[in-house]
């Protein structure tokens, strides 16, 4: 399907139409794309590369469409009759009033590149308007290209299934709907997208750029790492550190459900969606001998070369966070996938909850499970109650306060066991037999307790014989009010972690 | 009262009296009580009679006029000897009290004799267990209990068998306690440490070898002993940077710290340096210490006066110049075995105005080095460059002529130095104290002239593998101010330089003639005679040596070791020894092969102050074993390739010495004691040796025994 990305103008808004009319199956690449030349494979097409770019929202728009709970909450007065009905292949209506939809927003588009070329010589002086416009200009033409796709995408009754499936279904109506008013109703022609893309063009390389970024940043958050991945955490927070000044960047914002979608990657054919345009490829291959090429297999090249890269920062669309662009002090994020990291731990309910300590919650499972890891093992615990899963972080809290101490659990109650047994042994010693008793009998019990660091099992310092050992200390030194713990790596040995020692002192 | 109150005036004014005649019972209406004589050293009670005194006590002990006050004024002046205070004690009931009352210091030879002695000495303050091979956690609780108040030093550093309970009711009960020797304590853990952390008060704190302690056990002890001065965590390998650091952190008033062999890098240095009054500071073979490391620290130490590096195979002249130069009031530095001494790092010493001791041992020394660290350096006083390589006459002569004050030299091994480093020595440094040059083989008889010529101060001289012989030692005894002298292996003495010795050096107290063995009977005579202060002396293989000899020895009260292997003596001479010289603690008769069961009786019998035995080839039996056992301070014990002892026997005397703490036996005794029985030594913290060496009984001549040992070396 590759090769197929490059939509010639005429042909767009004719695809959509064809592909009401005709069944999936039987559309063979010659009949929504037109013919294309090999030179312009997609990974040199901008505009093909765009809908790769573009291709999350359609996800979880088509989703809104047709998952019954977004469709009551949010879409019920911009769209009059959703389909109620998942299974019915498609509503003729709603693609109409869809389509009329675009044409409205292409329309508006138009007028805003008309604007700005009207105006080139006043945003010579003026670069943050000119960059605002742009901005806006981006963020329509995604709508529209996401909204086509999804209209696509309502001709297949096999991806709608999929789509509903895989969907986590969460959204914010309020986001939604803000997304949604600013829409204006009208229908596209493709005359008209044609044009507007002739105009984009014609603007001169700014608008070029523009798409391009997307291309690129398509291309960064599919390409390595997958969204799940959480290798790359410490780049969650973008800009720290450097320190540009605003305006040396070009800012993107990702809607919502960009950055939701689970799939960044969709098959033009079928409509399946995959994270990696790898597996797209692989995919393809079940189309047609064509996409069995070496050359429609070939992992796209970054075309770097052409121009230099102009730095780009993403912003987050929530709103009055301080990674959205409209916040006084604006930190920009650094590459999609610190803004889907970003949006998902700061803006997301926190779904995943630790199996083990019950408290804590994460909306990344990626980590949870680097949670998981590490859960239970908060060996180091200061005298406070307060437990660490680091040593250091315990010495530097003990270091902190006064009076604050490390606590030393592990063999209490053995070594309590023991020196009861050295002064049995002493009070009746005499005979050999008997003396012996005492000093060997506790070198030895000595020797079995283990150091707490030398333990591998995370519950192994609280052996079954110290339970109650546990308790006393537990009751003795810690008070269990609520002391103030900001950190992540800080839990709470009265709530959580205690209820995990008693288990693991009934193991 | 009056009278008593002039009797505190009288002793309080006599400093150091040797004897002190009390008359109490001279009839005169106004007595002189005390009369002072300098002839002995005991205090002598002049007691009309025993049947007067019996007659006496009926009616009124006239001792009991003596208050306590006056009894204590006394005892003050008893510290030097124990056995001055047991007799003094021994005199009456209120003189047994009175010294019950006033002694601070107690060390049990065994811990089930602490609970009658805690009873008798309620006051003790320190508390030395360093005898006591097994300490329980009752005993500690006992002594927690008994010296509640008082107890300010307890010493388990040779004890074990407690755990962290006992040391927790030490710690807690005795709130006064300001010192915990727990070296060797190998199998305590964190929560020893935890206990020792409620000690609020502690300022000393010995934890060396505690392998078991962790950072979590220091943390503890350092929130809770925050008036901590001293704190040695030497060989506590479980300890890392961050108890350190936090040590360091909130032990602000640490004024010593050791933590040599303790696996930390340099990232608790910063932190160590900032303590305001750290004086004393050990980081000999800390190996995780490197150059880098060091340079990167930029904290600087005012108060640091103490540098120990020894060891540090890590770390070369750049990393410590770095750090030297953050310590500019160093006194003195130790660089033990460290790589290289060249200019570098001798030119990085000229910061440190106070330098006032350096130790080299074992280094590499180049001449151009000595002599820059002899320009960079003020004054020192104290220099060892023992076992360094590269130690030539240029370069020692150009230090010492820089450097006139040194009092202590050690050239121990230098062996290119000669007669021309001597004189340089003899010339510039009259004040020398001590001098070390063991093995400074091109010394000849006109070095050993000079030294006695011009160094009339010295107290200490170790001539040990010299080239040694009658004439120079007739020059050495010129050093009258000499108490340790060691001319072992010196084979050209004999008595005629011994007898100069013996003339010329009245205050020797220790005299090491090992392998020496030109020496006869003649000359120890001529010692014993000279030398009444001698404490230590081996005569080990001086194969002349006699009974005669023995017979003067025993005139030296103070001698504590004798060390007569391979001698000619028998049982007789060992008996004289034993009955005269009572402070006897250390012997060693191995190779005494006349030496049998006569002996140990009557040796048994008087030394009832022995430590230490070395019995290997002896002619002694189960009989004679088994009296010796009798002595109760025995604690180290050798047998080898003694003929007459059997299994039994020795596992009865295992049974029957119950304070022993190390024993060396022949491996094919291994399996012929009942087991049970030598675990039940090993229980009350007996440390078995089996060694297996081949039965040796010829002695073979010194000469030969040189030859063998210098080609060693080779």
């Amino acid at each position: 399907m590759v090769p197929e990305r490059r939509r010639p103008p005429e042909a767009s808004s004719k695809s959509s139409c064809s592909m009401m009319s005709e069944s999936p199956r039987n559309r063979k690449p010659d009949l929504p794309f037109a013919p294309f030349d090999s030179t312009n494979l997609w990974c040199g097409d901008r505009h093909g590369r765009s809908f790769l770019e573009f291709s999350p929202p359609l996800v979880t728009q088509s989703s809104g469409l047709f998952g019954p709970d977004r469709e009551t909450k949010s879409k019920k007065q911009h769209e009059p009759s959703p389909v109620d009905d998942p299974v019915m292949d498609w509503n003729p209506r709603l693609m109409l009033s869809n389509l009329s939809f675009l044409e409205q927003k292409i329309h508006q588009v138009q007028d805003i590149v008309r604007s700005i070329i009207s105006h080139e010589d006043q945003f010579l002086d003026q670069a943050n308007e000119l960059a605002a416009q742009q901005q806006l200009v981006t963020a329509d033409l995604t709508y529209i290209i996401i909204q086509l796709i999804s209209t696509a995408g309502t001709l297949l009754p096999d991806i709608k299934n999929a789509l509903l499936s895989t969907n986590p279904a969460v959204g914010r109506p309020g986001s939604n709907q803000k997304q949604h008013e600013i829409l204006p109703v009208e229908v596209a022609k493709a005359s008209q997208y044609d044009s507007l893309i002739k105009d984009l063009n014609s603007c001169g390389g700014k608008e070029d750029e523009l798409i391009k970024c997307s291309n690129n940043s398509g291309v960064e958050a599919s390409e390595p790492i997958p969204i799940e991945d959480h290798d790359t955490k410490d780049n969650d927070d973008g800009m720290d550190g450097e320190n540009l000044p605003p305006g040396s960047y070009e800012v993107l914002q990702l809607e919502e459900e960009e950055i939701l979608a689970p799939h960044t990657h969709f098959c033009l054919i079928c409509g399946k969606g995959f994270k990696r345009d790898a597996n797209l490829r692989m995919h393809m291959r079940g189309h047609g001998d064509e996409y069995k090429s070496p050359a429609a297999l070939a992992k796209p090249s970054k075309e770097a070369s052409i121009e230099p890269q102009p730095l780009r920062r993403y912003s987050c669309p929530f709103v009055g966070c301080k990674r959205n662009k409209e916040h006084k002090k604006f930190q920009p994020l650094k590459t999609i996938l610190c803004v889907k990291n970003h949006y998902k731990r700061s803006h997301c309910d926190k779904s995943y909850t630790c199996s083990r300590c019950r408290t804590k919650k994460f909306s990344i499972i990626a980590d949870l499970k680097t949670h998981e890891k590490h859960c239970g093992r908060d060996k180091w615990i200061c005298s406070c109650g307060t437990t660490f899963s680091r040593k250091d972080k315990l010495f530097g809290h003990v270091a902190l306060f006064q009076g604050h101490a490390p606590a030393i659990p592990m063999d209490d109650a053995k070594v309590l066991v023991t020196s009861d047994k050295a002064q049995v042994s002493e009070a009746s010693s005499g005979m050999p037999g008997n003396m012996g008793y005492n000093f060997s009998g506790n070198t030895s019990l000595d020797a079995q307790s283990p150091d707490i660091k030398g333990v591998d099992d995370g519950h192994g310092c609280f052996s079954p014989m110290t339970l109650d050992a546990c308790n006393i200390w537990g009751l003795a030194e810690f008070p269990h009010s609520a002391y103030e713990v900001s950190e992540s790596t800080f839990s709470f040995l009265a709530t959580g972690s205690c209820s995990s020692i008693q288990r693991n002192g009934e193991n | 009262m009056a009278k008593s109150r002039d009797l505190c005036r009288r002793i309080d004014r006599s400093d150091g009296f040797a004897t002190l005649t009390l008359d109490l019972f001279s009839g005169s209406p106004n007595p002189n009580p005390c009369s002072y004589s300098r002839s002995a050293k005991r205090v002598r009670v002049s007691c009309a009679s025993p049947a007067a005194a019996a007659a006496e006590e009926n009616r009124s002990n006239p001792f009991d006029s003596l208050s306590e006050e006056v009894l204590f004024l006394i005892l003050d002046r008893l510290e030097s000897d124990p056995l001055d205070k047991k007799s003094f004690s021994l005199v009456c009931r209120s003189f047994y009290a009175a010294e019950s009352r006033h002694r601070r210091a107690l060390t049990p030879l065994r811990s089930g004799l602490l609970p009658a002695a805690l009873a008798r000495y309620p006051s003790v303050s320190r508390l030395d267990l360093s005898l006591c091979p097994s300490v329980t956690d009752a005993a500690l609780a006992s002594v927690g209990g008994a010296l509640r108040s008082s107890l300010r030093s307890i010493d388990l550093s040779r004890s074990r068998g407690f755990s962290y309970a006992g040391i927790e009711s030490v710690a807690v009960n005795c709130a006064a306690l300001v010192e915990i020797n727990l070296s060797n304590a190998t199998d305590l853990s964190d929560a020893a440490a935890a206990a020792i952390g409620r000690a609020r008060n502690l300022e000393k704190l010995w934890l060396a070898r505690c392998k078991m302690v962790t950072d979590m056990g220091i943390g503890c002890i350092a929130v809770g002993c925050q008036k901590l001065r001293l704190l040695c965590l030497k060989w506590c390998l479980g300890i890392s940077d961050l108890g350190v650091g936090l040590v360091a952190v909130k032990c602000k008033q640490l004024r010593s710290l050791d933590l040599s062999f303790v696996p930390i890098t340099e990232k608790c240095l910063p932190a160590v340096l900032q303590l305001p009054h750290l004086e004393d500071l050990a980081l000999v073979g800390c190996l995780s210490i490197d150059d880098e490391g060091l340079m990167s620290v930029k904290q600087e130490s005012k108060s640091l006066q103490v540098l120990d590096m020894s060891n540090c195979q890590h770390v070369n002249h750049a990393g410590f110049s770095s750090l030297l130069s953050k310590t500019p009031e160093l006194r003195e530095i130790s660089l033990a075995y460290y790589c290289k001494v060249t200019h570098s790092l001798a030119s990085s010493l000229q910061k440190l105005y106070n330098l006032q001791s350096i130790k080299l041992d074992g280094c590499e020394v180049t001449t151009s080095g000595l002599k820059t660290m002899a320009n960079s350096c003020r004054s020192l006083g104290e220099l060892s460059l023992s076992k360094c390589s590269g130690v030539t006459d240029e370069g020692l002569s150009f230090f010492v002529t820089k450097h006139k004050g040194l009092v202590k030299l050690d050239v121990t091994c230098c062996r290119n130095i000669t007669d021309l480093s001597l004189a340089s020595i003899t010339s510039s440094c009259t004040s020398l104290t001590n001098l070390s040059m063991e093995s400074c083989i091109l010394v000849s008889r006109e070095g050993f002239r000079l030294i006695g010529q011009h160094c009339h101060l010295l107290e200490e001289l170790d001539l040990t593998d010299n080239d040694l012989d009658d004439e120079g030692l007739r020059a050495i005894s010129g050093c009258h101010n000499l108490s340790v002298l060691k001319i072992g292996i010196c084979l050209k003495i004999s008595d005629e330089g011994l007898i100069h010795v013996a003339k010329g050096c009245p205050n020797l107290q220790e005299l090491d003639l090992y392998r020496s063995v030109g020496i006869t009977d003649i000359g120890v005579m001529a010692i014993a005679r000279g030398c009444p202060l001698l404490q230590i002396i081996n005569l080990s293989y001086c194969t002349e040596v006699t009974d005669y000899s023995l017979r003067s020895l025993s005139k030296c009260s103070n001698l504590n070791t004798l060390e007569i292997r391979g001698c000619q003596v028998s049982s007789s001479g060992l008996a004289v020894v034993a009955v005269g010289c009572r402070k006897l603690t250390k012997l060693d008769i191995k190779k005494c092969y006349f030496v049998d069961d006569a002996g140990m009786l009557l040796l048994a019998r008087f030394s009832q102050n022995l430590r230490q035995i070395n019995l290997s080839y002896c002619s002694v039996t189960d009989v004679g074993l088994l009296a010796l056992a009798s002595v109760s301070c025995l604690q180290n014990m050798t047998i080898l390739h003694s003929g007459g002892l059997t299994s039994n026997g020795l596992a009865a005397v295992l049974v029957a010495c119950g304070g022993l703490t190390k024993v060396k036996l022949h491996s094919s005794f291994k399996p012929l004691i009942p087991k049970p029985i030598l675990e039940h030594v090993e229980a009350r913290g007996c440390l078995f040796q089996w060694r297996d060496k081949p039965f040796q009984v010829e002695l073979e001549p010194s000469e030969v025994w040189k030859q063998q040992s210098q080609e060693m070396h080779v």
